[in-house]
């Protein structure tokens, strides 16, 4: 079982994934150039953070139609695990495998810092290891995290449990306050309607080992790989 | 033929333009009074085609394509012949 983390110009946070996946799980991954088309041997994908193609245009809007696309397109209709983290998570809205669209934060200041999710759903590859309502501790760090979608969209996603994670304060209570950059009903991520694409504007690999203050976002990769064995 | 078209992609009514409320901002404070401030994009694009509805037609598909998110934007495309 290989985990492959894609890599574009600009990427960040690649590397953290794959310490997480390889030194603290002892699960073998790879990292992946964009050039690469045939992504047969992976089980799951990570596609992580950073500024793919400086960001020009729009947030992930470049990567997101480049050729290894098409072929992340097919492992999700196979129905293997894909998570894109920050610049991931813009890609895969971008690229359309997730609904909505990440726009500049209401307040328009690169955020950088600890967050409180609150776990809406169980019942998905990526979290399977947590509690629903469980409160975790990840941090941001992006400008273009506010998410959009309009309301039938925002209501289906409501409907179907697609909600993953929401913005709260350290009680669990969603709250403006506890909202970094202005998403509509603080969502923070979500997966598309088969539950095997997720996209989230946190860094769970930044949260993975007590070194780094928090290991709430080891149990992402954690359930991720349950769900592959 | 060539030809130039001139693409403005707009945020749709409703959406916040933190960036457009930052500058509206900017300008009180100078004193103008402006009731508000909406930020755009253009891009100039230069293309063959062999007339200029095929070239509106190019030009949209692009827009669909890559250089406009439907979700969150409109689009308007102003196209002329190139001298």
């Amino acid at each position: 079982m290989t985990i492959g983390i894609i890599q574009f110009g600009g990427s960040n946070c690649d590397l953290d994934v794959l310490h997480i996946l390889k030194d603290e799980m002892g699960v073998d991954a790879e990292l992946v150039w964009y050039k690469e088309e045939n992504l047969k041997r992976f089980e799951g994908i990570v596609i992580p953070g950073g500024f793919s193609y400086g960001d020009y245009l729009r947030a992930g809007a470049i990567a997101a139609r480049t050729p290894i696309m098409t072929s992340i397109h097919k492992l999700a209709n196979e129905g293997k695990p894909i998570i894109g983290i920050c610049n991931g998570f813009q890609i895969l809205t971008e690229s359309g495998l997730l609904d909505g669209a990440l726009t500049t934060n209401d307040y328009p200041k690169f955020r950088c810092e600890n967050t409180y999710l609150r776990v809406e759903t169980r019942d998905t590859p990526f979290t399977s290891r947590f509690r629903k309502g469980e409160v975790l501790n990840i941090p941001i760090a992006h400008m273009e995290g506010n998410f959009y979608a309009d309301e039938p969209i925002l209501s289906m996603l409501d409907d179907n449990e697609q909600v993953v994670f929401r913005y709260v304060d350290n009680n669990g209570k969603v709250s403006d306050d506890a909202n970094p950059n202005g998403s509509l009903e603080n969502i923070a991520g979500i997966v598309n309607a088969k539950k095997n694409v997720l996209g989230m504007m946190p860094h769970p690999e930044r949260a993975s080992e007590s070194i780094l203050g928090s290991e709430d976002g080891l149990r992402i990769f954690e359930s991720m790989v349950d769900f592959i064995q | 033929m060539q030809y130039q078209a001139e693409v403005t992609i707009e945020l749709k009514t409703g959406m916040l333009d933190p960036e457009g409320t930052t500058i509206k901002r900017a300008l009180q404070h100078l004193g103008y009074d402006t009731e508000s401030v909406k930020t755009a994009k253009m891009y100039t694009i230069e293309l063959e085609a062999d007339n200029e509805q095929s070239a509106r037609e190019n030009v949209n598909e692009m827009c669909q394509k890559l250089i406009a998110n439907p979700i969150i934007h409109n689009y308007s495309i102003s196209m002329r012949e190139k001298q």
